[in-house]
This record gives C-alpha cells, structure tokens and sequence, in this order.
C-alpha cells in the first residue's frame, strides 16, 4: 500500500478536496488493464508497456488541520475506498 | 433451527434461500434487513446473492457496512454458522470474515453456466452430506468471481484446510479449462479457521429440488441446518 501526499489544497475554513486514486497492485492480475492493453496493441499502439485500470474519488471534506484531513482520508482508503489485498491508493491533495 | 436470510437493497437470491430452507428443508426461516441490528435469534444466518447496492465500488462492499453486518461478525466470532453464497461470499471477504478478494473473471464476462466442484473436505457440518472427493454440478452467476490473495496467504489457506470447494471438471480432475472465472488454484468456496464460516461462489439453492432437473446443492444447506456435532469439530483438532 502506498500513500504519497502532495501539497495540501486547504481551501476557507478547514475545507479540504482530496482526489484518491486508487489502483490494482502491480502484482494482481488486472483482467480489465490487460484487455485494454490488448484492445491498444490491435488498434496499433505497440510500445504500451501496461495498463492498470483504476478508480479515482475526489473527497471533499471538513477537517479542523490538514493533519487531521489527511488522517481521515487515510483511513478512508483503508477501510473502504480500496481493498489492500488487491489494490493500491495515492491521495493527491486538490484546490476546490 | 431458525435461519435468517439477511435481505440488502439488491439481494435478488433471498427468496430462493428461504424456499429451500422453510419448504424443502422444513426450518424457520425469516427475512432480516439489512437496517436492523439483531438476528433475532438465528441459528443460521446467509448472506444471498445478488447485486447488493448495485454492486457500486466493489461487490459487497458497501453491504459489509451495513448496521446488521455488526451483528453478523459478532454471530460468527462466537462460533455461529454463517453462509455466504456468491454475492454473499463477497460481502465475507470485504469484512474480513473471510479472507482474500474477488476480482473480475478472467475474461471480463459474466458468467451464467452449470459448473463442476469437488468437495475437498467433509468434516465440516455444512459438508456433512458429501464425502470428501464427490463431484458436485451447481450453476454460477457472477461476474467478480476470480478469487485471489498473496501466495503466502493461499499457502496457509490450503495448510489449514480451509478450501472446501473447487472448481474441476465432471471427472473431478483440476483442469484450466474448468476454471472459468481464473480463481487462484481453483478455489470456489472457503471457510474460516473455525469451520463455522463458509464462503462459495456457486449457488447450491439454485440447485435443490429433483423438478429443477438437479439437487447437487441440497445437501449443502441441509448441512448448514444440520443439528449435532461441532461445526468445525474436526478442523479444530487438526489446528
């Protein structure tokens, strides 16, 4: 599970707007990527070393610091947003 | 004994459980909502199949955050029976009642076909009326089926026995073809540590009456209502 955060985009009074995304881990067999990734190949792509097809979320919240924002959104992604066995999340921090 | 047959915004196999366990089986069988917070004394509780809350983010999900999910962890940690069937083995799985997770089938199709499954173990109660080896016919109907963990955790699965069902074909041999949905080593239906948990993809109330031309699944929910014995008894023994 990874996790990287970028510059926090702290909006007016503790408003927050995080965009989670999340991934198939590398190792999982993603069924969907790779029929993508044949459906480019067909259609002449060749150089396309992989696909991985995700989700993404954008969470809009309110959070009295960014700690306790990031705090929050963390655990969002563990107990609901992604599913650790199978998926990877980043959260990437956006202004409204 | 009284079984519950918990019903999810979506749960569209509810009904055929209860037939089976009320009509054909002669139980008690009652709905539960997903809204409440008690089993009302349930001996048995399923969890059916369908497509609870449209299956949205991940299939069974959402249904694993439900009020009544509470109860029904508090149920099986004390040793209760718990059934999952398809969606319902997915909402196992987001719990954590059951471990590892269910991607899409390997082919991205969704899968509406009579399967075959062999019973790799029989001293479990839900188990009770096949032997250990016996070839079942049950039909499937998923899409997100392809059941998948680390190899450490598969090792450790099959170290303590908990794969109850595999996917084979109608000679009970292990063959890729007969892998329809591309589950790691085959695997159609877990239980927990305890023997009490079970967890399958396939759908044994589809398949529980002599006029629906099969009763391969009959046995299954007999099992889950069986009465004496240990669940798990057995695998408690073993470790």
């Amino acid at each position: 599970m990874t996790s990287q955060t970028s510059r926090h985009g702290k909006g007016p009074e503790g408003r927050f707007v995080a965009r989670v995304l999340v991934y198939p881990r590398v190792e999982v067999l993603d069924p969907q990527g790779r029929a993508i990734e044949d459906a480019l190949g067909r259609i002449g792509f060749d150089g396309v070393r992989r696909i991985r097809a995700g989700k993404s979320f954008e969470v809009a919240l309110e959070a009295a610091d960014e700690r306790q924002a990031t705090e929050a959104v963390e655990r969002m992604c563990r107990q609901l947003l992604a599913n650790p066995i199978v998926e990877d999340y980043t959260v990437e921090w956006v202004s409204e | 004994m009284k079984c519950g047959i918990v019903v999810f915004p979506g749960s569209n196999c509810d009904h055929d459980v209860y037939h089976v366990l009320s009509h054909v089986l002669e139980q008690e069988g009652t709905f539960l909502w997903h809204q409440g917070t008690s089993l009302e004394g349930c001996e048995l509780v399923v969890l059916p199949g369908g497509f609870s809350y449209g299956d949205y983010l991940r299939a069974g999900s959402m249904a694993a955050h439900s009020p009544i999910m509470a109860a029904v962890r508090r149920h099986a940690e004390a040793g209760g029976r718990v059934l999952g069937i398809c969606n319902g083995f997915q909402m196992l799985l987001e719990t954590g009642l059951l471990p590892g997770a269910m991607r899409r089938n390997r082919d991205l199709r969704f899968l509406s076909v009579d399967v075959h499954l062999r019973v790799e173990r029989d001293d479990l109660l839900y188990c009770s009326n096949y032997r250990r080896g016996d070839v079942l016919r049950m039909p499937i109907a998923h899409a997100e089926g392809n059941y998948v963990d680390t190899e450490e955790a598969l090792d450790e699965l099959e170290r303590r026995g908990q794969v109850v069902f595999r996917y084979v074909d109608d000679a009970g041999r292990r063959e890729p073809a007969a892998n329809l949905n591309g589950s790691e080593r085959a695997i159609a239906g877990i239980c927990n540590a305890g023997g009490n948990v079970l967890g399958l993809m396939p759908h044994p109330e589809r398949c529980a009456e002599e006029m629906l031309g099969n009763r391969d699944g009959l046995g299954l929910l007999a099992g889950a209502v069986a009465v004496g014995g240990r669940v798990g008894a057995l695998a408690a023994a073993g470790g």
